[in-house]
Parts: structure tokens; sequence; C-alpha cells
């Protein structure tokens, strides 16, 4: 106690020469202190996050396996595993389907069904409302080991009530249609954030300029177009963007066709782990997810630049 | 006027309802197979038995594997409030130099660092340091990944907080630490809470970092374990699968019913990464 009753003039002093910081530090923390008490987290960070994230970027450049001879002494080979994967037809192959799973579950699926349920139900209060995005929302939260074997019950060839209720006994989804399973299936699931997300943003929508519109004999689809997405502009880009970071880098899918069969639904964050873990070329590997990171971060830089121009 | 009112009433109503079923039927099965004997694959109506529930206490891995989700979710939440807390007040109320860029940094690096793009680098690092098959590796690599975003939210609710109660606090002579404990704490406390039923609700779902670092059954969690469960060992038991996945989602749902209706908020983007 003693030392803390002397402790604010001496604080006091050490911020004389910057005196308006004084209101802000109010507890009389100080730069040593508060440098001590952000050091943990950073540390765990870059033990973690940063140092991974660069050693990534080294791994790719080496033949590192995980079993073997180039386990024990890998080798530095410059570029030759992005060589090999831009001359690979199977990762040219993943990063196309990656470019279906994205565009076709995110950007057409989760914002074109999102804005869909936020727009039908923009004026609604009441049960039907809460019973909807209740729905939407236990799709988004649930587990996602248990939303895929869901998924796969669904879907079963034999068995599955889908197959059940539209009367086609023995149609494999999973086998013939993977692609097209794991997109509905990611449409299904991440849709929640993309309704909540517009619900928010139709409630800023002015109703005034709605109604003059109306007045002035604007069709549905003319309001649409004319008063309420120039609102929205703003939300529509920052869910695009958020969207297509988290599917492209969505594991899940692994959990309902591990990619296959014969690689027919082998997006990239399945194939990393394909390549990597079970055939054990951490080198190659390590390469693509350089590539992965490098495609986040053009997303990110991109959203936080769209962040920073709206403030 | 009015017969294209009435078509428009049809028209939205048959909408919602594709929307109900679309989004329905995929969850009916989880509804109804805990509950029937001997359940299929196709929804049937349950016969109202508690046998399944018996089945998954008898179960070797099964309500262990909970258990196991319940220490990585905890502890990872405990580590993250606790850091996030203490660097986010500090980042609120000092001007360390070279602040703003860090802050940029974390945002960054919390969106572009994932579980996909470093399964190939943890992985190696978790050999390396002895952690695979570690709970205690697991949740510091998991709380490694869960701080940026933390910290982010966190200095958002401490730049909020009234700053004048530290102020009086220090003038009767508090330290900073108990100032921290005791003022600030309290204050922020909503925002704890949300940091902390993020960070639970994410570890809790999470499969894939569980997946590469932990390999011995008794230790994994309920997200592996359901994944061993269809996928291992011919013919699915489904009476296991269905019952164990009732219980293993009721937390995140009761979770979720507790988060919005104390707080008024949602997982706004948190649950996913």
């Amino acid at each position: 106690m003693a030392q803390a009753t002397s402790s604010p003039p001496e604080t006091l002093d050490e911020d004389a020469p910057a005196r308006r910081s004084y209101s802000s530090d109010a507890a009389g923390l100080g730069r040593l202190r508060a440098g001590v008490f952000v050091a943990p987290a950073l540390l765990l960070i870059a033990a973690f996050l940063v140092f991974p994230a660069l050693w990534v970027l080294y791994l790719g450049l080496t033949n590192y396996r995980l079993t073997g001879i180039a386990a024990a002494e890998p080798q530095f080979v410059g570029l030759d595993n992005f060589i090999d994967a831009v001359s690979n037809p199977v990762f040219w192959n993943s990063t196309w389907l990656t470019v279906q799973f994205v565009l076709g579950s995110a950007v057409i699926g989760q914002v074109g069904l999102g804005f869909t349920i936020a727009w039908l139900l923009r004026d609604r209060r009441g049960p039907l409302k809460r019973l909807v995005e209740g729905l939407v929302i236990l799709a988004w939260i649930l587990p996602s080991a248990v939303v895929s074997f869901l998924w796969v019950a669904l879907l079963d060839r034999d068995g599955g009530t889908l197959n059940a209720l539209l009367g086609l006994p023995g149609f494999a989804w999973l086998l013939d249609h993977p692609m097209l399973s794991i997109i509905i299936f990611n449409t299904w699931r991440g849709t929640a954030f993309s309704m909540m997300l517009y619900g928010a943003a139709l409630g800023n929508v002015p109703p005034s300029h709605l109604e003059s519109a109306r007045l002035a004999g604007a069709s549905g689809w003319q309001q649409l177009r004319d008063v309420v997405f120039p609102h929205i502009r703003g939300h529509i880009l920052t869910n695009l963007l958020l969207i297509s970071l988290w599917t492209f880098n969505d594991f899940t899918p692994f959990m309902i066709t591990a990619g296959g069969p014969d690689g027919k639904s082998e997006i990239l964050a399945v194939h990393v782990y394909k390549v990597a873990l079970q055939s054990g070329e951490l080198g190659y590997g390590a390469a693509v997810s350089t590539v992965i990171l490098l495609i986040n971060l053009v997303v990110a830089v991109f959203y936080l630049r769209l962040l920073r121009s709206k403030k | 006027m009015t017969a294209r009112f009435v078509a428009g009433r049809i028209g939205f109503y048959t909408l919602i309802a594709v929307l109900l079923a679309f989004f329905t039927i995929p969850l009916l099965w989880l509804a109804t197979a805990p509950f029937t004997s001997d359940p299929t694959y196709e929804v049937g109506v349950p016969d109202f038995t508690w046998e399944n529930f018996q089945a998954v206490a008898e179960h070797p891995y099964a309500l262990p594997s909970l258990y196991n989700s319940l220490v990585l979710s905890v502890g990872t939440a405990l580590l993250v409030v606790a850091m996030a807390a203490l660097a986010a007040y500090a980042l609120s109320r000092v001007r360390l130099p070279g602040r703003d860029a860090l802050l940029y940094a974390l945002l960054l690096l919390s969106s572009i660092i994932t579980g996909t793009a470093a399964m190939v680098p943890l992985f190696q690092l978790a050999v390396e340091l002895n952690l695979i098959d570690s709970h205690l590796g697991l949740i510091l690599i998991l709380t490694g990944g869960l701080l940026p975003a933390a910290i982010f939210m966190m200095k958002d609710f401490m730049d909020s907080t009234p700053k004048s109660y530290e102020e009086s606090a220090r003038v009767f002579g508090a330290s900073p630490l108990q100032i921290v404990r005791h003022v600030v704490v309290p204050l922020v406390r909503p925002g704890l809470a949300t940091i902390g039923v993020w960070a639970v609700a994410n570890v809790w779902g999470n499969f894939l970092m569980p997946y590469l670092l932990l390999s011995d059954v008794e230790k994994q969690p309920a997200a592996v374990i359901t994944y061993t469960l269809y996928t291992e060992g011919g013919q699915a038991n489904l009476r296991m699968l269905s019952t164990f996945g009732l219980l293993y989602s009721v937390p995140v749902v009761l979770m979720y019913l507790f988060v919005s209706k104390k707080y008024g908020f949602r997982f706004h983007g948190g649950i996913k990464r």
C-alpha cells in the first residue's frame, strides 16, 4: 500500500511533458507497465500465429517431408514447389473447385438467400419471423461435426430422407454430385450471418424514401434497385469480402466428402491437408498454404481499406 | 389490385414455406433419431425411448470427450479473456509507440492466418515442441489464434468505459493493478462475458486443430469423436451418433440463448473463423 500511495505523483512527473495523456491513462499505468500488460498476449500471438505464418513461407521453399530422408535433412529447393504446383493439374483442379465453392455457396448462395430472407421479413414482427430466423441461426451455430453428419444422413443414397422425399431411391448425391452437395450444404450452414447483416442494414434504410418511391409508382424491383441498394452498398461489400474469406478457408466440406470421390470435391483447404498431412509432402503443402495466405492477405487488405474509408 | 395482392400473399407464404423446409429438414433427424429405438438415416416418428442415452453413457469415449471439449474450451476462454483484457486495457489507456500499427496488424493477422493456411507449420511446431496429444499445447495454440480478434473486440469495450472512476480510485491511492481488478473489470464485465462465450463457442465447435494435434482417443474432444463415429469402423452406429450429437449440440444452443437474452446481441461473425 505504501508504494501505491506514492505512485500517483511519480507517474504525474513521468507524464509531465505530455499532459494530455494523463486524462486517458487514468489509472497511472505508465508505458512500462502497459508494456508488461501487453506482453503475454503478444508473446502467444508471436509464437502460435506469426511464427507459423513465417515458417510456412520458409517450408514452402524446402523439400521437407513427414517421413523418410527429407524429414531428417530437408533441402532448400527454391521455388520448385511452386513450379510443381502450377504445372500440376491437381492443383488447378482444386483451385477451380474452390472458385466454384466460394462463388456458389458464399457469393450466390449465402448472400442471395440471406438477403432474400432479410427482405421478406423486413416489416414483420412476431412468431413467424422468430421461427425462420431461429432455424437459420441454428444451422449456423451447431458444431460442424454434427451438421456434417446430419447432411451425410440426409443425402444418404439408400436410406436418406432427401431421396425418400423426392422419390429417388438410390440417387448418390455425394458420389455423383459432390460439389453441388457441399455448395448447398454450405449455403444452408452459413446464411445466418448474411441474413443478420442485411437485416440490420435494411433497418437503416429510411422508410420515408421507400414510401415516396412507392407513391411515385416504383415496382418492388425498382424500389430495391434505386432506394435500397444505394443505402446498403457498403454492407454488401463488407459481407461479400468476409464470407468469401471464411468460405475460402472452410475445412468443413472435408467432414462430408473428404475431398472425394477422386478429388472431385477437393477444395484447396482439403487439398493442403491431403498432400501435407496424409501424403506427408510438407514442403509442397506449405507452398499451397502460402498461396492461400496470399489470397487471404489480398482479400483482408481490401476489407480493411474499406473499413477505413467508412470511418 | 386485390388479385395482385392475393397472389403476392400466396407467393410470400410459398417462399417462406420452402425456406422453412430447407432449413428444417436437415435438422429433423437430430431431433427424432435420439429418441428412436432403432434409428435409420430416414427421419421417422420417434417412440420416445431413453435407451440411446444409456448407450452414450456406457460408451468408453463419448462422455469423456465432452469433458475434453469442456477442458479445452474453458481453458482457452480463460486464457483469452485474461490476456486480451490486460492487453486491451493497456492499449486503450496508454499511447504505446506503434499502437495503431499494432492494432492494424492484429486485425490483419487474425483474418489471414486461418487454421487452413497454418495447419502445416502448426502441426510441425507441435511435433517439435512435443505438444502433440497435449491439452495444454492445444490450448496455447488455440489461444494464439483467437487473441488478435479478442484484443480488438475488447479494446472497443475498454474505450467506451468512463475513466473518471479510475481517476478517483487513483486519488484514493489504489495501485494500477488494484484499479484494473476492482474498477475496470466490473465495468467491462459484459465485454469479458462476450469474449469468453465467443471463445468457448469457437473452441467447442473446432474440428481441424484437435483433429491434427490430438491422436490419443482418450484426449480427443467431441468434435473429433463425432467424426470418428461415422467415418471409422464400417456401419455407423446411428443410435450413438444421433444421441451423442444432440448432447454435444445442446450446450451451444443454450449458450446462444443465454447470450442473446442477457446481452441482446448476437455472435456477429464470431463463431466462424
